[in-house]
């Protein structure tokens, strides 16, 4: 195994792009190195990123908009009080993963490239309406959350191609979003179910809302119907009733010692109606500041 | 395959090993360093027992490579103990009795001094959960937790004292 720490991401995907073998980015390497040791993957070339200059960095653009780096970790996500504020779904989702020692080196691209239908990190960003930059062989491109993973351990990544930074759009007034995952511990475990909501409201009623899924399907999806249920609405008895028949319809997972498809199918709609409520709250309690 | 050479500090002093790159830090720490304070339980980042902090940030040294920690700062249990006084942790530890056969001992108050230096005074659940990576397959935990509330409440009034 080579290992190397370039100094550009142009570096990077040079190395990665000359690669014949098996080759692999490491940042936290809390997915990476667990794969290495139990000998499932082995790379040929391990790329190290954290040496790229900004790569650390937690940044908030002008217009609102944040930019985290790739090898930022979720520890320093939750020492971050502005991200916080922002987007507390997004770094509760985060914040989920793992043990305190597992905070201390994990990102949320890794969470991400690591393709787990489960990652907790994921359904957040999707919700938010996050995107990747991607820079490659062929240029740079920009790609929603949603689009990467494209099933069980498998992304929408392209031989050569890294991601370079993830964007969380600009919070704007009046918003909220919010994270939850049943597992049936209180801590350290993965995700049976994982619910995002992130919405907008105008007064008491909501204007904007993106639902997303984790752990019901091969990947974390979008579920637009789910988000059409709420728009619209105060969030009443009915809109939650039609979250949650919209948020279980769009479920398809699998049948394991951790979760039977009934109970997530079922629990995919209990976890929207609750993550729908908390963005509810956060919303019109930020409109009130 | 090539060695590489790594440059690092651990508990202050400036170390140097060569390293396989694929070596983690807790290997390169065991069998280069000759510091076998931190264990290795799981080797999949479970158990904690491997824990140290890395330029001040608490992580499982099984998932780190040895040349990562090139121009870090390591911090393991060995450089707890001033010389031969132990560290109030440590001395608690003893005191309630919060081991058995202490093979997660060195993980749990590495994890538990780098909680002490973020909140000095966290609430049982805040140290029930901070701790939820370190496993202890003896003790029951409960013993660990009143160890660590008490040496809490120990440090905070020393600091208070100092201060007046």
């Amino acid at each position: 195994m080579r290992y190397h720490t370039p100094a550009s991401f142009d570096d990077a995907v040079g190395i990665a792009a000359d690669a014949t073998g098996v080759t692999r980015f490491l940042a936290g390497g809390t997915d990476v190195l667990v794969q290495l040791r139990a000998d499932i993957v082995t790379p040929d070339d391990l790329i190290d990123v954290k040496h790229i200059p900004g790569v650390r960095d937690i940044t908030q653009n002008s217009d609102g908009s944040w930019a985290i780096g790739i090898a930022v970790a979720g520890a320093e996500m939750t020492e971050c009080p502005a991200l916080i504020a922002d987007w507390p779904g997004v770094v509760e989702g985060m914040d989920l993963i793992g043990s305190t020692q597992v905070q201390g080196r994990a990102t949320l691209v890794g969470n991400l490239c690591n393709g787990s239908p489960a990652a907790d990190a994921v359904p957040g960003m999707i919700a938010a309406g996050a995107t990747v930059s991607i820079t490659g062989p062929d240029g740079n491109r920009t790609v929603a959350v949603e689009d990467i993973p494209t099933g069980p351990g498998r992304t929408a990544l392209n031989k050569g191609e890294m991601v370079t930074a993830v964007n969380i759009p600009a919070r704007g007034d009046n918003g909220g979003d919010a994270y939850l995952r049943f597992i049936p511990r209180t801590e350290m475990d993965i995700a049976v179910v994982g619910c995002a909501v992130n919405l907008r409201v105008d007064g008491d009623v909501i204007t904007e809302a993106r639902v997303a899924l984790g752990a019901v399907a091969p990947t974390a999806r979008l579920v637009a119907d789910a988000a059409t249920a709420i728009i619209g609405t105060t969030l009443d008895e009915g809109a939650l009733a039609a979250l949650a028949a919209a948020a279980s319809a769009a479920c398809n997972p699998i049948d394991d010692k951790r979760g039977t498809i009934e109970f997530r199918t079922h629990v995919a709609g209990v976890l929207a109606q609750r993550a729908a409520k908390i963005a509810y709250a956060r919303a019109t309690c930020a409109g009130g500041e | 395959m090539t060695r590489i050479h790594v440059n690092t500090t651990v508990n202050g002093d400036k170390v140097d090993f060569l390293a396989d790159p694929r070596e983690t830090l807790l290997d390169c720490l065991r069998d280069k360093v000759g510091m076998t304070g931190a264990k290795e339980g799981c080797g999949t980042g479970d158990c904690g027992a491997c824990s140290v902090t890395l330029d001040g940030r608490l992580v499982c040294s099984c998932l780190v490579l040895g040349v990562e920690a090139e121009g870090k700062q390591v911090e393991t249990i060995e450089g707890m103990a001033n010389g031969g006084e132990l560290h109030p942790l440590q001395q608690k530890f003893i005191e309630y009795a919060a081991l058995q056969c202490g093979i997660c001992t060195p993980g749990i108050l590495v994890a538990t001094q780098a909680l002490l230096k973020k909140n000095p005074d966290p609430t049982e659940e805040e140290v029930r959960y901070w701790l939820a990576g370190n496993l202890c397959r003896c003790t029951g935990y409960d013993k660990i937790i009143r160890a660590v509330m008490d040496t809490a409440k120990d440090l905070r009034a020393e600091k208070v004292g100092g201060d007046v």
